[in-house]
């Protein structure tokens, strides 16, 4: 066998790239659910990002104000989400899985006109100095800046659960919602900001898709990813840095598995095909087996609608 | 002590809900230094009432005055930032947050965690509220959680606290460390409110009581000058009888339980170990002990619901350790866990269809798969005539009965049954004190013809009253079993607080 036509760095490089849009909507989802949310929307938000970006860059020609649009197109399906739920108390699960199918049609409605055209690229960023370093300045210091966002969201994440106070008060009424709002938390505005949060996020992952990953608009371009991005949440067992793991894991064997196709392996096409997703949950269910009993539970109000006092 | 006069002062306070008067022009008075307490069955309005102060629920008309002030507060960061703080009993702590950050959470004004935690450390040694801060709270006993309730509540020096029903969930040890506190907190110039509808408690520590019933204030009261049996007769608003014990020949044993052990699969579960136990035929068992020391699971073993890993039952000789529920409720052994809406009864189901989920088998109310109705409706009715429950009919849903009349059907369809082991955890757990007499002195009865019964309860005094044979459940171990009439209240706290060390 010749693995010699595998340029290893590159492949890391490209599965970063290839990871980012699942990491980035895992992220927002997993900020939602901190706070006792279960949005299944997440690729529907994704896909509609996908396309707000998308249309927008192709009529701006201004890919910065493309994922602009990819992250307000985000919001938007989102905010659908936060008033059916949290105004009116809607079942999370059965309006997260209209948000998807309604993001899956209406992008592919407004997506009609733009099959087939080429986005402008976006730029990549090159850190002086830090690029030329051999081998690590391919794989971590010549990507975009969306790239370089996800990899600080991961950490903004990480300080806001871990150190700030505002992170505890998302976490206490994703515990308990009801003695959140005992204590006199606003639990409704609380899970407003993060399920926006969580839309912003999964349209900057669609945007992404659309803009750089792939870049052009095909209807039902995410997929599965927003599918994807939620089982990370889970298995990553609700933490920021596993959650990279994983993300980049999929992305990696992804790729590899695409690289062997072409090496014309002989191992039948359809194992290949499901290699990332067997790989990925195998490797987070390993991590998440030895897990201590009381920091990685599932948010206690997980899902459960809040109906005050 | 100086008398200060009032620093609350509650008039006219009406809410209405929409199928209930929660609190009908209800007036108060608090005064400086005192604790008072606000006495009341459960659906009295206390509950509305204290929301009210801590400014969780909008009154619909009426006024406060704080110092003479016009209080109307926005939220309970308002009620806080004004000085009057709020223990709460069951909701306001997070299970997987560490007891620091339960603290945290309470307090309005993020200060430094160095700055805090020396602040948590004064209070809790001027206080003797002892607390390790980066614990889990899931973890911690109920007398730890309510310190770290009260160590919440006492950093934002307050002139007021609230207590809601502080000691029922407390071994008596921890009671009287509580009783302490509060004391000294007294002392120091809080006044204290204090829900309750334990009266000895009440009798022990408040100087004043304030009795509700429905929504309304039918009384106020030194409790200390006048006898229990008067408070609970104007808290329930007619007189009742206490339960009548009779002596009963213990029979020939019926269940015996050997070396039963369980190892739960739920982190948060307690395993049970190595339980002993006999049961005679018309005796009562009372196993005491604190909520979360193994009972549910006792009470699960024992009806079938869960399978030991170890050990073995036995009922009249014959081995029924690998019997499934509906075998065993065959053979006559009924249970009634303490978790009426979910685990006792079906919220969303009438009370003839929740009668049928325990009784069909041993009352055939299904010919060939197909539910006989009307014997079902019968069944039902005769239960609801039986215990006196208090509802629609046997057409109405579960969950739309009062706790208490819900409680009575309960226990009221295993009754019916004819049990040869009856086993019933918390009989009377929420329940006003006129039907936990009724309910007592049916089980009294019951024991009377002969069946074995084993009354799972934290209330002691129910215990003392109705059981012959004490036992205490602790951490999943059973204490050796002790004849109730020979402890002393000394001995009997001993045994329920005992291996917790």
């Amino acid at each position: 066998m010749d693995f010699s036509d595998i340029n290893f760095s590159l492949l890391i490089a490209s599965l970063i790239v290839a990871a980012t849009p699942i990491l980035l909507a895992a992220l927002g989802e997993l900020v939602a659910e901190k706070s006792g949310v279960l949005n299944l929307g997440v690729e529907g938000m994704m896909i509609f990002g996908a396309i707000s970006g998308f249309i927008i860059t192709i009529e701006t020609k201004n890919p910065w104000l493309g994922f602009l649009c990819s992250s307000i197109g985000g919001i938007l399906l989102a905010s659908i989400f936060a008033v059916v739920t949290q105004i009116f108390r809607a079942n999370q699960v059965a309006s997260g899985l209209a948000l998807t199918l309604f993001g899956l049609g209406f992008s592919a409605l407004l997506g009609q006109s733009y099959t087939g055209l080429k986005p402008v690229s976006f730029p990549d960023m090159h850190i002086p100095i830090l690029a030329d370093i051999p081998v690590i300045g391919i794989i971590l210091f010549q990507h975009d800046f969306i790239v370089y966002f996800s990899i600080f969201a991961v950490f903004l994440v990480y300080y806001l659960f871990r150190k700030s106070h505002f992170g505890l008060i998302i976490k206490a009424v994703g515990e308990n919602h009801d003695s959140a709002h005992a204590l006199g938390y606003n639990v409704i505005l609380i899970r407003f900001f993060t399920i926006l949060l969580g839309g912003a996020l999964a349209g900057l992952g669609g945007g992404y898709l659309s803009l750089v990953r792939v870049p052009q608009w095909t209807e039902g371009m995410t997929a599965g990813a927003g599918w994807i991005a939620l089982a990370l949440v889970v298995f990553a067992s609700w933490q920021p840095f596993r959650l990279l793991i994983g993300a980049y894991i999929f992305g990696g064997i992804t790729l590899l598995q695409l690289n062997l196709q072409a090496l014309g392996l002989e191992i039948n096409v359809a194992l290949l095909s499901m290699s990332p997703y067997l790989v990925t949950i195998g490797v987070l269910v390993f991590m998440s087996a030895r897990r201590n009993k009381n920091s990685l539970e599932a948010p206690k109000s997980l899902g459960k609608t809040f109906f005050g006092l | 002590m100086s008398d200060k006069g009032t620093i609350l002062k509650i008039k006219d306070i009406s809410k209405e809900y929409p199928s209930v008067k929660a609190n009908d022009s209800v007036s108060l008075d608090l005064e400086y230094g005192k604790i008072q307490a606000l006495l009341g069955e459960n659906g009295a309005g206390k509950s509305t009432l204290v929301k009210i102060i801590y400014g969780l629920v909008k009154p619909d008309s009426g006024r406060m005055y704080l110092n003479d002030m016009e209080y109307r507060p926005k939220g309970p960061q308002d009620a806080r930032s004004k000085g009057v703080g709020m223990v709460f009993q069951h909701f306001s702590l997070f299970d997987a947050l560490s007891v620091f950050e339960n603290i945290v959470l309470g307090l309005d004004n993020i200060l430094e965690k160095k700055e805090l935690q020396k602040q948590i450390i004064d209070v809790s040694s001027e206080y003797g509220l002892s607390i390790s801060l980066d614990k889990i709270v899931g973890n911690l006993s109920a007398g730890e959680r309510q310190r770290i309730e009260i160590i919440r509540c006492l950093l934002l020096n307050p002139k007021i606290m609230i207590m809601d029903e502080p000691t029922s969930v407390l071994t008596p040890g921890e009671v009287s460390d509580l009783f302490l506190v509060l004391k000294k907190l007294s002392k120091s110039g809080m006044s204290i409110l204090y829900i309750s509808h334990k009266l000895e408690e009440i009798r022990t520590i408040c100087t004043k009581a304030t009795i509700m019933r429905r929504g309304r204030v039918v009384k106020n009261c030194d409790p200390q000058k006048i006898s229990a049996t008067k408070i609970a007769e104007e808290m329930v608003g007619t007189s009742f009888s206490s339960p009548k014990k009779s002596k009963i020949k213990k029979g020939k044993e019926c269940l015996q339980i050997n070396n039963l052990s369980f190892q739960p699969s739920d982190p948060f579960g307690i395993p049970i170990k190595n339980l002993n136990l006999k049961l005679h035929h018309g005796e009562i068992i009372g196993i005491g002990g604190v909520a979360g020391n193994g009972q549910e699971e006792f009470l699960s073993l024992l009806s079938g619901e869960l399978k030991p890993s170890n050990g073995s039952l036995f009922f009249n000789d014959e081995d029924i350790t690998k019997l499934n529920v509906v075998e065993r409720r065959n053979k006559g052994i009924l249970s009634a866990p303490e978790e009426r809406l979910g685990h006792a009864a079906v919220p969303a189901m009438s009370l003839t269809e929740n009668c049928l989920i325990t009784a069909e088998h041993r009352m055939k109310l299904s010919k060939r798969g197909l539910i006989d109705y009307t014997i079902s409706k019968n069944l039902s009715d005769r239960i609801i005539k039986k215990l006196d429950v208090r509802t629609g009919g046997s057409d109405a849903l579960a969950r739309s009965l009062s706790g208490g009349n819900l409680q009575k059907f309960v226990i009221g369809r295993e009754l019916i049954q004819n049990p040869k082991i009856f086993i019933v955890n918390q009989p009377t757990w929420g329940v006003d004190a006129a039907a936990a007499s009724s309910i007592r002195q049916q089980i009294l009865d019951l024991a009377k013809e002969g069946t074995g019964i084993i009354v799972i309860s934290q209330d002691l005094d129910e215990l003392l009253e109705i059981s012959d044979v004490f036992c205490a459940l602790v951490g999943g171990q059973l204490s050796s079993p002790e004849m109730t009439n020979e402890l002393n209240p000394s001995r009997l706290g001993m045994l329920i607080s005992n291996s917790i060390e």
